[in-house]
This record gives structure tokens, C-alpha cells and sequence, in this order.
């Protein structure tokens, strides 16, 4: 068989969406990859293998079949829940919110327990932020809080941050300064020119001692020696010097931030930090995001609800209260009767009380590849993988929206295609 | 049986990332989920030997996990996020929406031999 080449290629794991691999494709199957990390290289090789079985209750069944048990289960439910879309097209995402709001039910997705709190806290005070193409070009400082891009997003330093070369970076690492602050030394870390190993939990009192010297506020209570969150104050002085000097400064946040004590605060009390530092020169935010298209979520969401997570339509119109309306907080209360969950899996990624209580529930799951969610799904549609053989819209972390192409043919339908079905098949119930 | 109280905080590892998008019923995402860090101090104290089981427990939960050191803060243990990790988290998520991925209690015990 002839082997294609498909160049310009973006990869679908994470939210860097590098948009320059070589795709090497035979009998329609991708056989090799250039430009892209390991994690990428597994999810292009292995992203449209693997399909599940179409499944409705256990017993193999038609997509026809399976589209009327999931509009039945979901159009006799007081309280369901649409939820996921992390790793789906952005037109996918709209068709689902669609369906919440016929059905009355609940709608979120996987940003409501990674970088949520960055959205929240992004209503409260903005977010002075970039693309990464300027990052690239411009910053002569690059700052990591709680992230460990060498781990999660590996191609984010040569790409577009620590050592990627610009127009005002022509030297890439050397025309850079590099911080890492993390409650451990990390792969990342150790590429850093200045490193602040910090206490777990201590981020808030960071960024407020911070943005006390950034704005050169007497600290009367601290010495040089005193420590701020397990680092001596003379170290944080450090730090905002080289803030304070730099040209153009980028801090990457990631889901340390977010996800430890202090939450939204924590991103909060960060970007009141970087918008002080805009006194002095030029510094934005940037959250890096996990899943390839969780932007996107947060996109559609709130163009088609005004809300980016945590929705609940059971009154007829979408209402927002993250703690309430959030997917874990509806499952552990056991507010959910029926759920459909697309592009994601929470049996890798939710507490256990919450995978217990979808287990309880009827449960209808979307994925091209089996997971530990497709194991046990009451109801199983197998699709076609976003960016290898279904094309659509995805979100990277700087907002910017990136088209994918399909690459190969899948005898399965498009999360899209199978939403569509659906929503049409519960209309017609709901109006009999 | 040594025993340790300590702080659990969940984390991306590139072998986790890697060896999920192969498949998550692979052996190599079961182990790298159920692989524990610790640091060598830690390690000490309990007299672990790399790849030792020990058993981690909760308030919401028990799992047993592999240990491998590494540099790092004493008495704070990193685990891959995954379904291990997730048998020990809390469902509180005090009215955001995230549970304490980055941070609870928990005692490591080691096993009998
Ligand atoms: S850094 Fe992210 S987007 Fe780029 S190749 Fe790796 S997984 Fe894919």
C-alpha cells in the first residue's frame, strides 16, 4: 500500500494543540508521526484503534439502536446531566448544550475540576493575557507556577516558550529567563534559571506577598530571612526584580494552582499579581491547559449559555453555580437520574463516589477508544476521533481556535453526527 | 509495621500521559497510576526498597502502590492522577467543583513481609 503524508497535522491531546506534525498514513491507518512528543505519538498512533463495541445494555446493537435507548433513557429523566466534550470538536460541544437545554438538565465539562477556578477567577478580575505566539516572539521571561509542561505539555518549550526563537527571541533559551515555582523539583524545574520550591497550599500568600513588593508596600511584620511559603523574602525580591526588568514577561499557571487550597483565590490573587506588575512593564497570564479542547468547552459554553461550566437548564433557562451545578458536586449528592458523557472518561479521572454514582444511574457513553467508562456504560457508541477521522474546531490554551482535518476514514459516526441523532430522537419524544 | 502520616498531592507524569493514550486498560497505565513518590528521607524512615508495595489510606478510601523516590519535599507523597488516586480522594469539593486533587491526608503503612 502507498504511503500518505499529511503534514501541518495538529495533534488532539493537549491544550499546546502543536499544529505542525507529519502524519505518515497507510491503509488508513497512521503508521508514524514526526514532530510531536510521546504522549502525542500514542494518541495519534493508537487515537482511532481500538474502537469499542456499539453496546446497549451489554448486548452488541445497531447505532439505530442505540440512538433510541439513549433518547429514551435520557427523555424519561427528571435530572440529567450532559456532560464532558474535552476532547471533541467545538461543533460537537454546541450540538450538546442543545440537548441540556431541551432536556432541562445539567451541563458541564472537564474544566469544572482542573482549570475551572482560572475561569471563575478570570470573571472576577480578568485576565491580562497573550497568545503563545507572542510569547514565542516577545517574552524574555518565562514564569511556570504549578505546572510541569516537561511532563504534561512537552513541546510547550521548544514550541513556543522557554526555548522556542522569535522575532525578538532570535537566540531562543539564551534571549530568556526561565522561573519555576513548584512544591517539588520537577523535569521542568531543572531547566530553570531561578527555582522556588514552595510549601503545599502556600500559593495565596505568595502571590499576596508578592504583589506587596511588586507594589512596594511596607511589609513591617518580615525580615529577608522570613520565609513566605517556605522560601526566604529575599528570594520573592529576586523574583520581582527580574519581573520589574524584564521586557515582556508570560506566567504560565497550571492545575497546581487551581486545584490545591485556596482554588479560584489562588488564580485570583495571581492575576491581581501580573496586572500590578503592568505598571512597570509588559507581564500577562496564561493557563495551560490539559485536554486539547477544554478551551473550547468554556468557548461554546458560554457563546451559546453565558456560563462556561457548571450549567443547570431544569428551569428552563441556563443558571450557573459551580459547587452546585458541578458534575461531581450533582453526582455525589445523587442529583443525576440518567447521564451522557462524551469525549471523556470519568472512571480514569472522578472520585470514586461520583464513578459509584453514575454506575447507579442509566449511562450513556460516546468515545472511539475503549475506556474504563465504555466498560461498564449502560449504553456504548463508538465514534470517530476528533482530528484523525473527524474534522471540527478546537480551542488552544491562548484562545485561539484551530481547525482539524480528517486524515483517515472511520466506519463510525462523529460525536457530532451521533448528538444530532439523538437530539432529534428526544424532540420527537418530548412531543408526544 | 512503620507507618507515616503525610500529604497526598495528584500529578502528570509523562510515562501516565504516555501509556493512556495507548490504552487505559494497559498494563503500563495500571502500574504508572499505582506508582507512588516519595522522597528518600521518607524512604528512609519507613525502610522502603524501590518498588515495594505499601498500603495508603484515607478518610474516603485505601489503595495499595508501588514506591519509586525521588527528590522532594519530606512527608508530601505524589501519585499519577488515575483511577488509584481516585479511590482515595474526598468527594468534598467545598462549593467549587474540585475535589482536593492537590492535597489531603493520608497514612502510608508498609506491609508485612
Ligand atoms: S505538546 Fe501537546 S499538542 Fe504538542 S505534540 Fe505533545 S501532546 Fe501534542
Amino acid at each position: 500500500m502507498p504511503v500518505t503524508i499529511h503534514k501541518d497535522i495538529v495533534c488532539t491531546f493537549c491544550g499546546a494543540l502543536c499544529d505542525d506534525l507529519e502524519m505518515h498514513v497507510e491503509n488508513n491507518k497512521v503508521i508514524d508521526v514526526k514532530n510531536v512528543c510521546g504522549i502525542g505519538r500514542n494518541k495519534a498512533l493508537h487515537g482511532d484503534n481500538d474502537k469499542p463495541e456499539c453496546r446497549v445494555y451489554g448486548e452488541r446493537a445497531t447505532l439505530e439502536e442505540a440512538y433510541d435507548a439513549s433518547a429514551r433513557m435520557l427523555a424519561q429523566a427528571r435530572s440529567p446531566l450532559v456532560y464532558g466534550f474535552s476532547s471533541t470538536v467545538a461543533e460537537a460541544n454546541r450540538v450538546g448544550v442543545e440537548l441540556a437545554e431541551i432536556l432541562r438538565g445539567g451541563l458541564d465539562n472537564c474544566s469544572s475540576y482542573c482549570h475551572g477556578p482560572g475561569v471563575l477567577a478570570r470573571q472576577h478580575v480578568g485576565l491580562p493575557t497573550c497568545t503563545l505566539g507572542e510569547a514565542k516572539n516577545r517574552a524574555d521571561l518565562v514564569v511556570f507556577w504549578g505546572a510541569n509542561p516537561m511532563e504534561s505539555h512537552m513541546r510547550h518549550f521548544s514550541r513556543y516558550s522557554v526555548q522556542a526563537k522569535g522575532m525578538y527571541t532570535p537566540l531562543g533559551r539564551k534571549d530568556r529567563k526561565m522561573a519555576v515555582v513548584d512544591v517539588r523539583p520537577t523535569p521542568s524545574s531543572k531547566n530553570a534559571d531561578l527555582f522556588f520550591q514552595v510549601t503545599p497550599g502556600s500559593d495565596y500568600e505568595i502571590a499576596t506577598v508578592l504583589r506587596a513588593l511588586v507594589l512596594e508596600m511596607p511589609l513591617p511584620t518580615l525580615t529577608d530571612d522570613s520565609l513566605v511559603g517556605g522560601v526566604p523574602l529575599a528570594r520573592w525580591r529576586e523574583l520581582v526584580e527580574l519581573i520589574k526588568q524584564c521586557k515582556y514577561c508570560v506566567v504560565f499557571f497550571g492545575i497546581g494552582l487551581t486545584q490545591s487550597q485556596g482554588k479560584d483565590l489562588n488564580v485570583e490573587q495571581l492575576i491581581r499579581l501580573v496586572s500590578d506588575c503592568n505598571r512597570y512593564t509588559r507581564v500577562y497570564a496564561m493557563p495551560m491547559r490539559g485536554h486539547a479542547n477544554v478551551n473550547g468547552n468554556n468557548q461554546v459554553f458560554v457563546w451559546q449559555t453565558g456560563y462556561p461550566l457548571a450549567i443547570s437548564f431544569n428551569r428552563g433557562y441556563p443558571r450557573f453555580n459551580p459547587g452546585e451545578f458541578s458534575v461531581i458536586d450533582m453526582l455525589n449528592r445523587g442529583d443525576v437520574d440518567a447521564a451522557i458523557i462524551v469525549a471523556t472518561d470519568p472512571a480514569a479521572h472522578l472520585p470514586y463516589t461520583a464513578v459509584d454514582a453514575l454506575k447507579k444511574i442509566p449511562t450513556i457513553v460516546l468515545d472511539p477508544v475503549n475506556s474504563l467508562t465504555t466498560e461498564w456504560a449502560n449504553v456504548v457508541i463508538p465514534v470517530a476521533t476528533s482530528g484523525l477521522s473527524a474534522a471540527g474546531t478546537y480551542y488552544r490554551m491562548d484562545n485561539v481556535p484551530i481547525r482539524l482535518r480528517k486524515i483517515i476514514d472511520c466506519e463510525w459516526p462523529t460525536d457530532l453526527e451521533v448528538l444530532q441523532n439523538i437530539k432529534e430522537r428526544v424532540l420527537n419524544a418530548k412531543d408526544h | 509495621m512503620p507507618a507515616k502520616q503525610g500529604f497526598l498531592i495528584t500529578v502528570r507524569t509523562a510515562r501516565q500521559g504516555a501509556a493512556m493514550e495507548k490504552g487505559k486498560l494497559s498494563a503500563e497505565y495500571v502500574a504508572e497510576t499505582a506508582t507512588l513518590t516519595l522522597s528518600p528521607r521518607d524512604y528512609e524512615e519507613l525502610g522502603l526498597k524501590e518498588g515495594q508495595q505499601v498500603k495508603l489510606s484515607s478518610d474516603s478510601g485505601q489503595a495499595l502502590v508501588t514506591c519509586r523516590f525521588s527528590e522532594g519535599p519530606d512527608g508530601v507523597f505524589f501519585l499519577p492522577l488515575g483511577p488509584t488516586a481516585n479511590a482515595l480522594i474526598g468527594e468534598q469539593t467545598y462549593g467549587t467543583g474540585v475535589p482536593s486533587y492537590k492535597g489531603f491526608n493520608v497514612e502510608i503503612e508498609t506491609l508485612d513481609a
